[in-house]
C-alpha cells in the first residue's frame, strides 16, 4: 500500500434546486483501485452528486479534489480530461447513428471514423466486450448498448469510471459479465463508483459504500460486512415492512384468464411479435412474467389490455368468455384492470389533474358520468379514497399528475385500478424506479388483492420482485412464453437461463422444445 | 438550343430557389428544430434584396442584404424557440406571417421598378459539352451556389465531426447535452444558416427570376421547400431530386395554363404536397418491410432546456 491518498474527494458539496436541497454538504472519498458503492433510495441525491462529479451540474458550495488538488469541472469535457468517465443510467446513445459514430461523439479528439472503429475493436476485444462498429444502435440489445457506453468510456483511459444503475436492464448472466469487466478494471488500478439499489450486487462487488438519504451522507461502511437488510435499513432509515404472503399454497381457484396460442404481429416495426403464447391464470393467483426488456412484454400487455386486439377472439378467454376482439372499455367492464409500465404518458396524462386521470381510466366503469356529464364531486372523492388507501403524498388535493414524484404517482395509478376491486389485474413493471417504501406498499397491495380472490398478472424485469410476490413464474423470450413454474423451488439461475433464451429452441415454425417436453 | 434543353433550363430556374431554401431547412431540421418560418424568411430576402439592389445599384449588395434579412428573422426565431423555449410551430408560423407583412411595407415604394436580372456565367470548356453543357454550366451564380451548397452540406453532415455533432443534437438533445455538447448553440448556428439560405433563395426570386418587387412574390415556395425536406427524408441528394421534381411541376403548371389544358391549375399547384404525402407513405411502407430508409430526426421539434 504505497499510495493511499484518495483519487477523488468531494468535500461538503451542496446543490439546491429551488427550495429542494438535493445534496447537503456531501462528503465522498474514492480510493484508487476501489469499487465504491453509492447507495440510496430514489431522490436521495445520488444522480445529482455524480452529475457534479462529471461536470454536468455546478455545485452551489463545497469543492471537488482530484488526486489531492482542488479542481473545477465546468463541462463533462473537463472531467474526461482529468480521467473521469461515466456510464449513464438512461443510455446517452443515439439510436439512428452507428456504434462507431456514437463512440466518436464521446471522444474529445477529432479522429476520422475508420480510426475510431479500429480502436473500438481493439478496446472491446481487450475487455471481452464484443461490438460491431458499423451497426446502428437501434438494432442492438440493451446489453450491447451498455457495452457501447462502457467501451467508449474505456477508450478515454479513465482513472475513475462512474456507473449509474448499470444492471437494472441486464440478465443475471449479463450482470456477471459486467462484474468481471469491473473487477478487471479495479485490478488495473482504476476506481469505479457504482450506483445501485440492488443490495446483493453491492455486497458481492464493492469494498466500500457511501449511503445517502435525503441529500445527506448517513453512513459509510464496507458492504461485505453488512447484510442486505442492514444496508436497506441505512438507506431507508427505518425497517422496511416485510411483504407478507399469508395464503394457502393449495388455494388455487378456477381458471380465470386463459391465453390459447396467441399470435400477434407487433405494430412497431422494431417490436417483438408474440408467437403462440399460452397461459392459464387462476383466481387468487399471482403469475409473474420475467424477461429482458424488449422480448415482447409491451406487446403482451397491449394484447391483454385490448390496446392491440387479438386476431382470434378465442385466443384470450376471461371467465369463459372469449374477449380477444373486445376493446379496452369492454374488458374493463368485465372487471379487468390494467396498469401499464410508463407512469407518465401511458398510465397517466402528465398535464391532467389526478381526478381527470381517474375519469379517463374509469369513465366506462366507475360511475363518474351521469347522462354524459362529469360528476366532479365523485371524481374528487375517488382521488381522496385512492390517496388515503395508498398513502399518496402530494401537496394540493388534486394536482397535475406530473407534479407527483415517481413513487407517489405509481402508488396512485396502481391504487386507482385496485380500488375498483378488479377480478383480473394486469400490471407491468409495478415498482420500476420507485423507492423501497413505495415498492413494498405496492407489492403488498398486489398480494392482498390476490388473497381476496383476484387474479394478478405481473410483468417485471425485477427478479427479486417476482420471487417475492409471484406464485408461479414464466419467462418471455423473443415473443414466446415458457410454461409457468411454481416460484417455490425455482432458482434464479434457472430463470436467468430462460431469460437468456436457453430452452426455447431454435426460432422456427416447429413448436418450441419446452412445449413438447411439457 | 432544342426545346427539351429550353424546358430543362426553365425547370432548373424554377427549382433553384426551392433547392437553396430546402437545403438550409434540412440542416435546421437535422439539428432538431422545425422552422415553419421559411416562407417569411424567403420573402424578407426577396424584399431586402431588390430594395438594396435598386438603391445602391449593386446586385452583390442586394444579395448580401437578402442573406442578412433572412439571418435577422432567423435570429428572432432562435431567440424565441431556443432562448425562451417557445413552441417552434407557433413561432415559425408567426414569423412567416410577420415576414409577409413587413416585406410588403419595405417593398411598397419599389413596386414596379424594373432592373436587369443577374446574368448567366458560362464556365469555359464545360459549357461546350453538348446537351448538359448549356443546362448545367451556362447558368447564373445562384445555380452554381446551389450545387455547392448541396455538396457542402452532404460532406459536412456525414464526413465531419461537427456534422456528426449537429445530427446528434437532432437525434437526442438530452444525450448530446450529457456528453457535454452545447445543444442550444449548435442549434442556433443551424437556424442562422437556414435563415441565410432562405434569404438567398428569396434574392433569387427578386433579382433573377422576376427582377422586380411584387408583394407576396414567394407564392408559397417556402412551404414547398419544407415539403421537399420531408419528401427527401432529410437527405441532401434526395433534396436536390425533390427540388427539381417540384420545380418541374411548377413549370408544367405554367405551361398547362398557357396551353389551356383542361387540368385545373389548383390541382397542379397541389401536386408537390400530394407527392410528398405519397413519398412519405412509400417510405413508411418500405420501412415496415424491413428496408432502412432514413426518417425524421428523432428529436425534431423537441424544445431543449439545459438544467445547469
Amino acid at each position: 500500500m504505497a499510495d493511499r491518498s484518495p483519487l477523488l474527494a468531494a468535500e461538503a458539496v451542496t446543490r439546491r434546486f429551488g427550495t429542494l436541497v438535493a445534496n447537503d454538504a456531501v462528503d465522498l472519498t474514492v480510493m484508487p483501485g476501489e469499487i465504491h458503492a453509492l447507495l440510496g433510495e430514489n431522490g436521495a441525491g445520488k444522480s445529482t452528486l455524480v452529475k457534479m462529479l462529471y461536470g454536468l451540474l455546478a455545485p452551489d458550495a463545497g469543492r471537488i479534489l482530484w488526486q489531492g488538488r482542488a479542481v473545477s469541472l465546468p463541462t463533462p469535457r473537463a472531467a474526461r480530461a482529468l480521467g473521469i468517465g461515466m456510464v449513464f443510467q438512461h443510455f446517452s446513445l443515439f439510436d439512428a447513428l452507428s456504434v462507431a459514430e456514437n463512440v466518436a461523439l464521446a471522444l474529445d479528439e477529432a479522429a476520422p471514423l475508420p480510426q475510431v472503429a479500429e480502436r473500438l475493436r481493439e478496446v472491446s476485444r481487450a475487455y471481452g466486450l464484443p461490438l460491431e462498429p458499423g451497426r446502428e444502435v437501434w438494432r442492438l440489445s440493451v446489453g450491447e448498448r451498455q457495452r457501447i457506453e462502457i467501451v467508449r468510456c474505456l477508450m478515454q483511459n479513465p482513472q475513475l469510471l462512474i456507473l449509474d444503475e448499470p444492471t437494472s436492464v441486464l440478465t443475471p448472466q449479463e450482470t456477471e459479465g459486467l462484474f468481471e469487466t469491473l473487477r478487471t478494471l479495479r485490478d488495473e488500478g482504476r476506481a469505479v463508483l457504482y450506483i445501485s439499489h440492488k443490495l446483493d450486487e453491492v455486497r458481492r462487488l464493492c469494498e466500500a459504500a457511501t449511503i445517502l438519504r435525503q441529500g445527506r451522507v448517513v453512513e459509510r461502511c464496507d458492504p461485505r460486512q453488512q447484510t442486505a437488510a442492514s444496508l436497506a435499513r441505512m438507506m431507508v432509515g427505518s425497517q422496511i415492512a416485510d411483504v407478507r404472503r399469508a395464503r394457502a399454497e393449495s388455494a388455487a381457484g378456477p381458471v380465470r384468464l386463459r391465453l390459447d396460442s396467441l399470435d400477434l404481429p407487433s405494430e412497431d416495426p422494431q417490436g417483438t411479435s408474440l408467437k403462440g403464447v399460452s397461459l392459464e391464470l387462476a383466481a387468487g393467483e399471482i403469475l409473474g412474467i420475467a424477461g429482458v426488456a424488449g422480448n415482447g412484454q409491451d406487446e403482451l400487455f397491449a394484447a391483454l389490455s385490448g390496446e392491440a386486439p387479438a386476431p382470434r377472439a378465442a385466443a384470450i378467454v376471461l371467465e369463459g368468455t372469449p374477449i380477444g376482439h373486445d376493446g379496452i372499455n369492454a374488458r374493463r367492464r368485465r372487471a379487468a384492470a390494467f396498469v401499464p409500465e410508463e407512469r407518465l404518458g401511458h398510465a397517466a396524462a402528465p398535464r391532467m389533474a389526478l381526478s381527470e386521470n381517474a375519469l379517463v381510466a374509469g369513465h366506462a366503469a366507475n360511475g363518474f358520468l351521469r347522462r354524459g356529464f362529469v360528476q366532479r364531486d365523485r371524481m374528487l372523492a375517488w382521488v381522496d379514497a385512492v390517496t388515503s388507501a395508498f398513502d399518496v403524498r402530494k401537496g394540493p388535493r388534486d394536482p397535475e399528475a406530473r407534479a407527483l414524484s415517481g413513487g407517489n404517482l405509481q402508488k396512485f395509478v396502481v391504487g386507482r385500478e385496485i380500488l375498483r376491486k378488479p377480478r383480473l389485474l394486469v400490471v407491468s413493471q409495478p415498482t420500476w424506479g420507485v423507492d423501497a417504501g413505495a415498492a413494498s406498499l405496492i407489492r403488498q397491495a398486489l398480494i392482498d388483492l390476490a388473497a381476496d380472490g383476484a387474479s394478478v398478472l405481473v410483468i417485471s424485469q425485477d427478479l427479486d420482485e417476482l420471487f417475492e410476490i409471484a406464485d408461479r413464474i414464466a419467462v418471455i423470450f423473443h415473443g414466446r412464453l415458457s410454461p409457468a413454474r411454481p416460484a417455490e423451488g425455482l432458482t434464479r439461475e434457472a430463470v436467468g437461463l430462460l431469460m437468456g433464451g436457453e430452452g426455447f429452441g431454435p426460432v422456427a415454425d416447429t413448436p418450441p422444445v419446452m412445449e413438447r417436453v411439457a | 438550343m432544342t426545346l427539351a434543353t429550353a424546358i430543362l433550363l426553365t425547370v432548373i430556374t424554377a427549382a433553384t430557389p426551392l433547392l437553396i431554401a430546402a437545403i438550409g431547412e434540412l440542416v435546421v431540421e437535422r439539428s432538431g428544430v422545425l422552422n415553419l418560418g421559411v416562407e417569411g424568411m424567403m420573402i424578407m430576402g426577396a424584399a431586402f434584396g431588390v430594395v438594396v439592389a435598386v438603391v445602391t445599384g449593386s446586385s452583390l449588395l442586394g444579395v448580401l442584404a437578402a442573406i442578412g434579412a433572412g439571418v435577422a428573422l432567423a435570429a428572432v426565431f432562435a431567440l424565441l424557440t431556443l432562448g425562451l423555449a417557445v413552441n417552434q410551430y407557433a413561432s415559425g408560423l408567426a414569423l412567416t406571417i410577420f415576414g409577409l407583412g413587413l416585406s410588403g411595407v419595405v417593398g411598397a415604394p419599389f413596386v414596379g421598378i424594373q432592373r436587369d436580372g443577374i446574368g448567366r456565367i458560362a464556365i469555359p470548356l464545360l459549357s461546350d459539352i453538348p446537351v448538359i453543357g448549356p443546362i448545367l454550366f451556362r447558368q447564373d451564380p445562384f445555380v452554381y451556389a446551389s450545387f455547392a451548397l448541396v455538396a457542402g452540406v452532404a460532406w459536412f453532415l456525414w464526413r465531419t465531426k461537427a456534422g456528426l455533432i449537429l445530427r446528434a443534437c437532432g437525434e437526442n438533445p438530452v444525450s448530446a447535452h450529457a456528453l457535454g455538447y452545447r445543444v442550444l448553440r449548435i442549434r442556433l448556428y443551424a437556424v442562422l444558416f437556414g435563415g441565410a439560405c432562405a434569404g438567398l433563395a428569396g434574392a433569387y426570386l427578386s433579382l433573377v427570376l422576376t427582377p422586380f418587387w411584387t408583394a407576396g412574390m414567394t407564392a408559397g415556395r417556402g412551404w414547398i421547400a419544407l415539403a421537399i425536406v420531408v419528401f427527401a427524408s432529410w437527405l441532401p441528394l434526395r433534396t436536390m431530386l425533390g427540388a427539381y421534381l417540384f420545380g418541374g411541376l411548377i413549370v408544367l403548371q405554367l405551361h398547362a395554363q398557357t396551353a389551356g389544358v383542361a387540368v385545373p391549375s389548383q390541382l397542379l399547384a397541389a401536386m408537390p404536397y400530394l407527392i410528398t404525402i405519397l413519398a412519405l407513405t412509400l417510405i413508411m411502407a418500405m420501412r415496415r418491410g424491413g428496408g432502412a430508409g432514413s426518417v425524421a430526426p428523432a428529436g425534431l421539434g423537441q424544445p431543449f432546456t439545459p438544467d445547469r
